[in-house]
Formats: C-alpha cells, sequence, structure tokens
C-alpha cells in the first residue's frame, strides 16, 4: 500500500509515496536519491546507515521511512557547508580516517553527533560513541585520531 | 517485507481504535526489535501503527516512585538523575543497550513487550518490584512484571492492549541495586547470561532484604531463590557471596546457542549474580560504583 508523504532531509522537502514497511535508508537511497547514505548488513549492526533524526544518530535501515514523517533528517550530505568540508571531514581526510569508506558516511554521522554533545571527548568516549559503527579497513586507530583532530579545531 | 497500511497515532486512544482486537495490527515504538524480526522472517500484520509521536507516553516521573512512559528511551534513563540515585540497577541495564543510536529509539514500553529473556531492563524491573500499565478499550490494568512474561517473546498482554507506563515504587533506605551481564563486547551485544541484584540492608550493614534475578538463563527472566536466601542474613562477606554464585548456578535453567553452551552459562550465572550483589550492597552502603556496572575493557585503544 503507497502513502503519500513528504521527508525533510538536509533541510529539503522531498514528497514520496511510500510502502508502509519501506525502511529509511530505502526511502533516502531510491526514492530521494541521496546515496550517500549506505545499506551495509541491513540488519542493525554495522552503523553504515547512520543518520540523525531531530540531531540524534539512528540507524535508518531499522527504522520505517514514515516514522521519520514529521522529523528533521540529517544524512552526510548535509554535514559540508556546500562545497565546503565540515572540521570533521576535513580530518578524516588528513588523518587517513577513510580507506573504501563505506563506513565513513556512517562513522561521520555518529562523530558529528558526538562532538556536538561532548565538543572535547576522549579517545575511549570516542571509541564508545562509534561502537555501532563497523569499519572492515582501518582499525579504528585513524578514525579516533580523526575525531580527536576535528575537536581540537573546534575547542 | 509485505503489503503493510502504515499509521501515526498521536494519542493513545487514535492507537487503541486502529489496533482493533489486535488480530491483523501491531503498535511499533522505536522499531528497533519490530523491524529486525520482520527482516527475519516474522512477517508484519496487515496495519503498523507507529506510537512515537504520542506525546502523553514520553514522561518520566520521579516524585512518588518511578514512573515511566512507555516511549522512554534507554538514553533518557540512563542519564537520568533520579534513576541512577534510586533506582541504579535500570540505569545500568539502559546504559548498555546496542549502541547510541540504539539508546535513542530504543523505549522501555519496547524492551518489555518484545519479552525477551536476554533483554536488559527485565532483571533491573524485577528486582526493583515493577510493574506495567496496560490500556485497551476496556480500560487499564497493572500487571506485575514478573506477571507480564510467559515465555521468549511472548506476553500475558492481550492482542489489542498498549503498555501505557512501567512503575517502579519507592525503594527503602539502605537499598542498593546492580545489573552486570557477561558480555563479549560493549556495543551490539546481546547478554551472554545477567543477574540483577537488590538488596537492603539494616544499620548494622546486615543484608535484610534481596532480591536477585537472572537474565538469559531461563525462557523468561527468572528470580533466584537459592541466590537471595544465601545472601539474607550476612553482611555480603566471601562466603555469602560463594552461596550466591552456588544458588544462582542452581537456579539456572540455560540452554545452549551459539553465543555459549548450557555449562558455561550455568558457571558464569554464578559469577555474575555474585557481583551484581557485591555491587548493590557496595551501593547499599553508599559507595560509589560507576554505571554501567559492567566494566568496558577496551581494547586496541593503543595504549
Ligand atoms: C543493534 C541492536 C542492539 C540492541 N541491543 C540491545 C541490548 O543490548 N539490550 C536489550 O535489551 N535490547 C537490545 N536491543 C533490542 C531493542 O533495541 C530494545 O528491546 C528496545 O527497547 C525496543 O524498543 P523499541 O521501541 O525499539 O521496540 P519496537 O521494535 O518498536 O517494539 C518491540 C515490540 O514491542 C511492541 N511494543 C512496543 N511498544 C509497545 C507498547 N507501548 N505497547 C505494546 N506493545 C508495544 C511492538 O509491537 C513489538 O512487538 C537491540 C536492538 C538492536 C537493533
Ligand atoms: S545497514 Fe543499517 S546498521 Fe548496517
Ligand atoms: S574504510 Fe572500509 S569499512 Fe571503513
Amino acid at each position: 500500500m503507497k502513502h503519500a508523504a513528504t521527508l525533510t532531509i538536509n533541510g529539503m522537502a522531498y514528497p514520496v509515496e511510500l510502502d508502509g514497511d519501506t525502511t529509511l535508508v530505502r526511502a533516502i537511497r531510491d526514492d530521494v536519491g541521496l546515496t550517500g547514505t549506505k545499506e551495509g548488513c541491513d540488519d542493525c549492526e554495522c552503523g553504515a546507515c547512520m543518520v540523525l533524526i531531530d540531531g540524534r544518530p539512528v540507524n535508518s535501515c531499522t527504522y520505517f521511512a514514515l516514522q521519520a514523517v514529521g522529523s528533521e533528517v540529517t544524512t552526510v550530505e548535509g554535514l559540508a557547508d556546500g562545497e565546503t568540508l565540515s572540521n570533521l571531514q576535513s580530518a578524516f581526510l588528513d588523518q587517513g580516517g577513510v580507506q573504501c569508506g563505506f563506513c565513513t558516511p556512517g562513522m561521520l554521522v555518529s562523530a558529528h553527533a558526538l562532538l556536538r554533545e561532548n565538543a572535547n571527548p576522549t579517545e575511549e568516549e570516542i571509541r564508545l560513541a562509534l561502537g555501532g559503527n563497523l569499519c572492515r579497513c582501518t582499525g579504528y586507530a585513524k578514525i579516533a585520531s580523526a575525531v580527536m583532530q576535528a575537536a581540537k579545531a573546534s575547542v | 517485507m509485505g503489503n503493510v497500511a502504515f499509521h501515526t497515532a498521536t494519542t493513545v486512544d487514535e492507537a487503541l481504535a486502529l489496533l482493533g482486537d489486535g488480530s491483523d495490527a501491531r503498535v511499533v515504538a522505536g522499531g528497533s526489535d519490530l523491524i529486525v524480526q520482520a527482516r527475519h522472517g516474522k512477517s508484519l500484520p496487515g496495519t503498523v501503527i507507529a506510537i512515537h509521536r504520542i506525546a502523553a507516553l514520553d514522561h518520566l516521573e520521579s516524585a512518588d516512585g518511578l514512573t515511566l512512559g512507555a516511549l522512554t528511551s534507554h538514553a533518557t534513563i540512563a542519564a537520568d538523575a533520579a534513576v541512577r540515585a534510586t533506582w541504579t540497577a535500570l540505569a545500568d541495564a539502559s546504559a548498555l543497550v546496542g549502541s547510541h543510536a540504539t539508546r535513542n529509539v530504543g523505549t522501555i514500553g519496547g524492551n518489555v513487550m518484545n519479552a525477551s529473556p536476554a533483554m536488559e531492563t527485565g532483571g533491573p524491573l524485577i528486582v526493583l518490584g515493577a510493574s506495567v500499565t496496560l490500556r485497551s478499550a476496556a480500560g487499564d490494568r497493572e500487571v506485575a512484571i514478573e506477571e507480564l512474561w510467559t515465555g521468549p517473546g511472548t506476553t500475558s498482554a492481550r492482542p489489542g492492549e498498549i503498555c501505557v507506563a512501567v512503575s517502579v515504587p519507592t525503594q527503602p533506605a539502605n537499598t542498593g541495586s546492580a545489573y552486570v551481564r557477561l558480555e563479549y563486547r560493549r556495543a551490539m551485544e546481546i547478554a551472554i547470561v545477567g543477574a540483577s541484584a537488590c538488596v537492603t540492608l539494616d544499620d548494622n550493614g546486615i543484608v535484610t532484604d534481596a532480591k536477585i534475578a537472572l537474565t538469559a538463563l531461563a525462557p523468561t527472566i527468572i528470580r533466584s531463590p537459592g541466590a537471595e536466601v544465601a545472601i539474607v542474613g550476612s553482611d555480603g562477606n566471601d562466603d555469602a557471596l560463594a552461596a550466591v554464585a552456588a544458588g544462582a548456578s542452581a537456579d539456572a535453567k540455560p540452554i545452549s546457542d551459539l553465543r555459549a553452551n548450557e555449562d558455561y552459562r550455568r558457571a558464569m550465572a554464578g559469577v555474575i549474580a555474585k557481583r551484581a550483589v557485591a555491587v548493590a550492597a557496595q551501593r547499599a552502603r553508599g559507595e560509589e560504583f560507576p554505571i554501567p556496572a559492567t566494566p568496558v575493557f577496551m581494547k586496541g585503544s593503543g595504549r
């Protein structure tokens, strides 16, 4: 059954027609066409699909798209200011926190939420905050240093 | 997944009307259990009713006992100063759920109604003496938490009922509680085994009352009478704690699955129950112990 609805993503309103059981990650990628958000496990384990809903990180593979109607969704595309990368995004490049890049959108979204709550986290706090984001490439050390660098840059 | 009608309710009455007799409809709060299960073959009903916009179900009051609206998130519970001070085992539990994201979307109502024998808040709610309020068109009824669960994934709630609140009574003076879980990693983990304890001390530090519950050690979360008798009347010394461990292992009815075998679970039931009782007693004496009471073994930080 199709439901007409409007999703608000990165400040833009997108009219969509969705099945009742369409997950938010599928709507963002297939219906809205923003492909920064990744679908990794599609089982709420890997965090590649992480988005912000009203500012809080949520696994978009395990959230019905229609649950997000009426909320502000922020995807990785919403973190940069146009073509200008955020401090956090630049820090991932500087520190080599990106290898294949599949986990990166989710890492950025979770780390962005962490830094807004805690501008000066310890390495352990960073690792706990990114506990729901898996990376098969980097071994996490450079991701943690990137978040530390971004925290220093904005303090 | 299939052909599903989706409604967003903004009042409990609206949700109850949409739910009808509950034969082909189901509520979704955060969705963190329901959607995972739907993907693993437990099919969705014809109608899904989203309840997360029902503002009247999102509240936490702690002036006279603790009342949690069904939509209270684990993040809210784990951060609340009154819960941390008075109903500490519950804070221990909510702080361990999933990841930051899971704690943001996952609700107390969804946790208890999902009725997993491995779920985090169940043991704490049992030892703290909690009850749930279930509402239907016929009105409200209160069910003791131990009578809510009837088996893995099943409850005594009727199909047309919605959980509106979870209530936990005020605790006596000199009472402390703790929830400890055995885990292989901190985030996105399911308890291998877990134990909850709530103990009350007299002025001489003797345990006058103790409730101990075991998680992931039976088809539902259960009390451990063997562990409880072992600690009451003692001052929490090592011999009493060893008896707690023996009692908990004897009361456990574990299964073998891919996470652990039966013998390991039974052995760990005692170890974890003993730790939970020791932390609860420490808190009852007014000594600080970190929340969550399950320590993090952080590896790979490079120093
Ligand atoms: C990655 C991940 C990690 C997790 N880690 C943990 C963990 O460590 N510990 C743990 O205990 N759980 C864990 N969970 C499970 C889950 O997050 C929690 O049980 C959570 O509290 C469920 O709440 P929800 O609102 O998302 O439930 P939902 O999925 O919305 O609902 C769960 C069930 O309860 C019913 N329901 C929900 N609300 C009500 C209500 N008010 N009245 C009647 N029925 C209702 C639904 O119909 C459904 O059957 C995890 C889940 C995921 C995806
Ligand atoms: S795709 Fe959502 S957690 Fe992996
Ligand atoms: S960079 Fe490849 S998964 Fe993280």
